[in-house]
């Protein structure tokens, strides 16, 4: 290691000058000296978390920026009547955050069967409102709205499989931590960590939840 | 090894900015009215550059020359994390000279794109398409006949879709060249059949992309008679670079007597004009 | 001695072969990973460069090697427009992608920013392989993109996919330059050679690409944040750490734009939608919705896809160049044996660049047709940007002024920095401006201005990085005088290149044109053009001395030590090549800034950041007085 050859003794100079003693560094660390643990801190997935929403925000916003452009841009534009199905997923998307968020507060209060289960549902809300998707392109490719027929129907097809695709990684995750769950856990760091992750894929479903209303709002109430 | 570098630095310095000093290299003739303050604003602008870059060179080369490590023992460099005074003395006269720069442009700016062609001015429609661009003049009613995408045959020879059962399209004329005339505002509607192009004359001094869905309108007065390159300048595909016209500017009286004549004899007059003018010489 | 802390040991150091080098987790092979992906993908858009200098030097001959390798591109052996503009699509999509992109961050970014802030990994290593290998795909797509087109072998297998990965006629790749301006390559087939499947894969592959940067931004932002030592708070982290993080937030927010406008494009030309193509286009012979292999499209925009990329593509300017500037700082401290002049606003300069960087983006648009009130804003918006690029010149003058100059190779790539830099970038004062741009925009003085910035002067960054590190990550040197000639060959070459370009601009010298033989505005320009080949045919040679360098220098090079060049930082503070969770078990404790050189009364001219028992003046990097 570095060896580094000491000629002078520490001296306290002042405020702003000398050496000053290290302090934590902001990370969250439990410990106390200092340095980060990774394998006490298991902060960085809520950190991760929020910067990878970021770069998601910031497609949907380049989306956006262009379905409102587009949709200024020339007098082609048709709206879609809105599939009837779509405030069915709008409420099983809702539902599901609440569960998401019931299921958290269990492992916080460290009840893990009612954790696995309230996760379960929380799933199965989240498969419930991909199904109504479906059958919401279902329905209107029925009745010929493809998604090259207009500007407006490009959008909701492009705006709502972005968002589809976006969600399953949040299932995904779901369902990865339902498979977790029933595992049963002692090790204090690894409570940590289950916690850290359910919170992790709550920021992210709660998210994708907020992003499908403003997705719904932009597509229906907008233009 | 300092010292080296050192020279090496000025000479490329010299040598680069002497290659701006060769009247073979530079912004060919201005032809157009809004030139000469745009071409001022070019030399303030290339001015500063200019002094900047060899100033920045000159001090850099003067560091590595006198700062080099001598290698004596015991002899170190100066100690010093900065200066707050010299950063913001820095910050502020750079922030003052670049910014001032730019407001300056603006005025060449505003006064070429901020208005609309004055009234009276000569207005030719241009229609670009994959490596040729066509010229639709409104002939001696003064009005474009109608044209539709729909029409447009370019086996029939119809580029621009010029529609024959238009009262205002019978005295139109298309050509493959651009006649204007010398000293009068010009206006000229910008559009594409296919996909971007770009309207680039050097000697007028600005390019306008023509943009596919869009009409865009430019104009300026050019002010020399002549003939000129026309060059496309936005990539458009594989004969890109051979995607070219010539642009004439005529007296009034020549393009007066040009815009009377009907289609076909149009196009011949044209020919003959673009044989007697002579490019510039480069 | 130092003060040490018993780490703790993440993921245990693999044994095998393929987990050791090829799938591994390890940031410093993922980093070493991602230099030789830059390394394979230079030579190729190099080569393709010195294939369009031959072209536009000598247009029409005939080159019967040419005719043997790309017969469809070169039949005969005399190049065709065609494959003269797919290379130049090719060239500017490999080297800003897949050079300018992953060598900096990627490479460099992945080995050394853990090792500087003193953390074992990154905080999500499996994610880190995942980057490296997503983008390893999107460079494999890439390269079958040049070679869907021709409708041979492996074209033949793409065009079973679908009517749109069907080849055009005959070319070797996609056309479209690096910005793949639409319509043009929106339309498909019909808008002519180069506009087949091959575009196709070009989107995919930037798609692929967007991906993996996006997730490498991820890490770097989150080990950043959460996985410094003790002791290293933000203001005690080396230059090249604020660099590479300004790039990652960069990055994290301007690729999903990319993304999102290539989704678009790639929707218009597959499944017939109409984002960016407007209604009633005539191309080829046939109206829009006349015919089947034109189907109808109304109303799209051709201009929002510019806004889009261009979103994107200036702050990529910034994330090509702003890694350099981290490297050239560390470097010129460490070689001038001075601590770095005014680190604070050498901060406040970067985040200044990064931030203005998404407000300038219209500059690329001046002639567009956009609106010409916002073309006012965006040149002024721009100029001031030249403002922090102006203070970081001075501040690297300031760090020389008074020093004692050592100049290695590494030290001479990093002056050639400052000086490329300040040669590429103050031309963006003529080009910022709105009023000036109309006559320059799209020629030749466009083409130097951004080779030398943010392409030459960020390989110096690259090269300058290369040799100073490499001791470190092989524990060899390169070879000091295979580099000075590798050096002063490749400084005076790119201004032999590039310096005349400019004043080809001023003629009026259009960029993307495979022969200038049809102007006689640009007659004058022909002994410029084959001077340019000629420097860069030169320039192009002595590269293959660098890279002899460095292959040799892994196993033949000399022997170095622990800390080589006297440095300060916490890379030198471990064994060369680091152990696999960089400090062997044992976490550093940092206390002080990491350019203490000089330092008065210290023992030695050089003060590391983990040293103790030293007494530091002016503490923590912060400005001193005067």
């Amino acid at each position: 290691m570095a060896t580094m050859v000491s000629t002078r003794p520490v001296r306290s100079t002042g405020a702003g000058t000398g050496p000053k003693v290290p302090g934590p560094n902001g990370n969250g660390s439990k410990r106390h000296d200092g340095f980060p643990d990774p394998d006490a801190n298991w902060n960085r997935y809520r950190i991760g978390m929020w910067v990878g929403l970021a770069s998601v925000a910031m497609m949907f916003t380049s989306l956006s920026s262009a379905y409102i452009v587009r949709s200024a841009s020339s007098n082609d534009w048709a709206a879609l009547p809105m599939p009837g199905i779509l405030l069915a997923s709008t409420a099983l998307i809702l539902g599901s955050s609440a569960t998401l968020e019931v299921a958290r507060r269990k492992l916080k209060a460290a009840l893990s069967v009612p954790y696995t289960k309230w996760l379960f549902v929380t799933v199965m809300l989240g498969l419930g409102f991909l199904a109504a998707q479906i059958f919401a392109w279902r329905q209107l490719a029925g009745r010929g709205i493809y998604v090259a027929s207009n500007p407006h129907s490009s959008f909701f097809y492009l705006l709502t499989g972005a968002h589809a695709v976006h969600l399953v990684g949040g299932l995904l995750g779901l369902t990865f931590l339902w498979l977790r769950s029933r595992r049963h856990v002692i090790d204090k760091t690894l409570i940590a960590r289950r916690k850290a992750a359910t919170d992790a894929v709550s920021i992210y479903w709660h998210f994708m939840d907020a992003l499908w209303i403003y997705l719904f709002l932009l597509l229906f109430l907008w233009r | 090894m300092g010292r080296v570098l050192a020279v090496i630095i000025w000479i490329i310095t010299l040598l680069s900015v002497l290659l701006f000093f060769n009247k073979k290299w530079w912004l060919p003739e201005a032809i157009s009215d809004h030139a000469p303050a745009l071409d001022r604003q070019f030399l303030i602008t290339i001015l500063v550059v200019g002094i900047s870059f060899a100033a920045a060179q000159i001090a850099l080369g003067y560091a590595v020359w006198k700062f080099r490590d001598t290698g004596k023992a015991g002899d170190r460099a100066v100690y010093t994390h900065g200066s707050n005074r010299l950063e913001v003395l820095w910050t502020v006269i750079t922030a003052f000279v670049f910014i001032a720069l730019g407001v300056m442009g603006q005025s060449v700016w505003a006064a070429l794109r901020l208005h609309d062609a004055p009234p009276g001015s000569y207005t030719v429609e241009v229609v670009a398409q994959q490596f040729q661009w066509n010229f639709h003049y409104a002939g001696a009613d003064g009005k474009f006949g109608r044209t539709d995408p729909s029409l447009i045959d370019d086996g029939s020879l119809n580029f621009i879709g010029l529609d024959a059962e238009d009262a205002a399209s019978r005295d139109d004329a298309v050509t493959a060249a651009l006649a204007i005339p010398v000293n009068r505002p010009v206006e000229l509607r910008l559009r594409s059949k296919d996909v971007i192009h770009n309207f680039w004359v050097p000697q007028l001094r600005f390019k306008q992309d023509l943009v596919p869905g869009m009409e865009i309108k430019v104009n300026f007065t050019a002010n020399k008679v002549g003939k000129y390159e026309l060059a496309c300048a936005e990539l458009c595909g594989q004969l890109h670079f051979k995607m070219k016209s010539y642009m004439l500017v005529l007296p009034e009286d020549e393009l007066t007597a040009l815009q009377a004549l009907p289609q076909e004899q149009f196009q011949a007059r044209m020919g003959e004009l673009l044989n007697k003018y002579q490019l510039p010489q480069y | 001695m130092s003060e040490t802390h018993e780490g703790v040991h993440r993921h245990p150091a693999p044994t095998g072969f393929i987990r050791k080098y090829i799938f591994s987790i390890d940031h410093k092979v993922i980093g070493i990973q991602y230099i030789m992906l830059a390394l394979a993908a230079v030579v190729v858009g190099m080569l393709m460069s010195l294939l369009m200098r031959l072209q536009l030097s000598w247009p029409g001959t005939d080159w019967p090697i040419l005719g043997t390798l790309f017969p469809t591109g070169a039949p005969n052996g005399v190049m065709n427009p065609e494959f003269y503009l797919s290379l130049v699509t090719m060239h500017g999509t490999i080297m800003v992608f897949f050079v300018l992109t992953t060598a900096p961050q990627g490479g460099f970014g992945n080995y050394f920013l853990p090792i500087q802030i003193g953390a074992e990994d990154m905080a999500f290593p499996y994610l880190n392989m995942l980057s490296f290998w997503v983008t390893l795909v999107g460079f494999i797509v890439i390269l079958m993109a040049i070679f869907v087109e021709g409708n041979q072998g492996i074209g033949e297998w793409f065009a079973t996919l679908g009517p749109s990965f069907a080849g055009g006629s005959g070319t070797v790749g996609p056309i479209g330059g690096w910005t793949g301006y639409a319509p043009l390559s929106a339309l498909g087939k019909i808008a002519g050679p180069g506009q087949g499947g091959g575009m196709n894969l070009w989107i995919i592959s930037i798609a692929i690409f967007c991906v993996g940067s996006l997730l490498g931004a991820l890490n770097f932002i989150t080990t950043l944040l959460n996985m410094r030592t003790k002791g290293m708070t933000l203001m005690r982290m080396p230059l090249t750490c604020w660099a590479w993080f300004t790039t990652a937030v960069l990055a994290l927010l301007s690729f999903p734009v990319l993304l999102g406008g290539g989704i678009l494009l790639l929707l218009d030309r597959v499944a017939n939608t109409s984002f960016f193509i407007p209604g009633g286009l005539y191309v080829s012979g046939l109206l829009s919705g006349s015919n089947p292999n034109f189907p109808l499209h109304t109303g799209g925009s051709p201009i929002l896809w510019q806004h889009l990329f261009w979103f994107f593509g200036h702050p990529e300017v910034y994330i090509a160049i702003l890694p350099g500037m981290g490297a050239t700082s560390h470097i010129l401290a460490t070689f001038a044996r001075k601590p770095v002049f005014g680190y604070r606003a050498m901060v406040f300069a970067i985040f200044a660049i990064g931030l203005l960087g998404f407000f300038v983006w219209g500059h690329h648009m001046f002639i567009s047709g956009m609106s010409p009130y916002s073309a006012i804003a965006f040149s002024v918006l721009t100029l001031s940007i030249g403002v922090p690029s102006a203070v970081k010149t001075f501040n690297w003058l300031g760090t020389l002024w008074g020093g004692r100059i050592r100049f290695t190779t590494a030290m001479l790539f990093a002056l050639g920095f400052v000086s490329l830099f300040v040669a590429g970038g103050i031309t963006g004062l003529i080009l910022g401006q709105s009023s000036l741009d109309l006559p320059m925009h799209d020629t030749y003085i466009v083409t130097a201005h951004f080779h030398l910035v943010m392409g030459v002067a960020s390989i110096f960054g690259m090269f300058a990085a290369t040799y100073f590190w490499f001791p470190k990550m092989f524990g060899r040197f390169m070879s000091e005088s295979l580099g000075r000639i590798h050096f002063w060959i490749t400084f005076a070459g790119v201004y032999a290149i590039f310096m005349p370009m400019h004043v080809m601009g001023l003629m009026g010298m259009p960029r993307r044109f495979s022969q200038f033989t049809e102007y006689n505005f640009l007659v004058n320009s022909s002994g410029l053009v084959k001077l340019v080949t000629v420097a860069a045919i030169i320039t192009i040679a002595v590269q293959f001395v660098f890279y002899f360098n460095v292959f040799w220098s892994m196993f033949k090079g000399e022997r170095a030590g622990e800390n080589p060049w006297e440095a300060t930082t916490l890379e030198w503070n471990t064994p060369s090549p680091p152990p696999h969770d960089n400090f062997a078990g044992v976490l550093p404790v940092v206390h002080h800034g990491p350019y203490e050189f000089a330092v008065p009364g210290a023992p030695r001219d050089y003060v590391m950041q983990t040293d103790v028992d030293v007494e530091v003046p002016s503490g923590n990097g912060h400005n001193g007085k005067h």
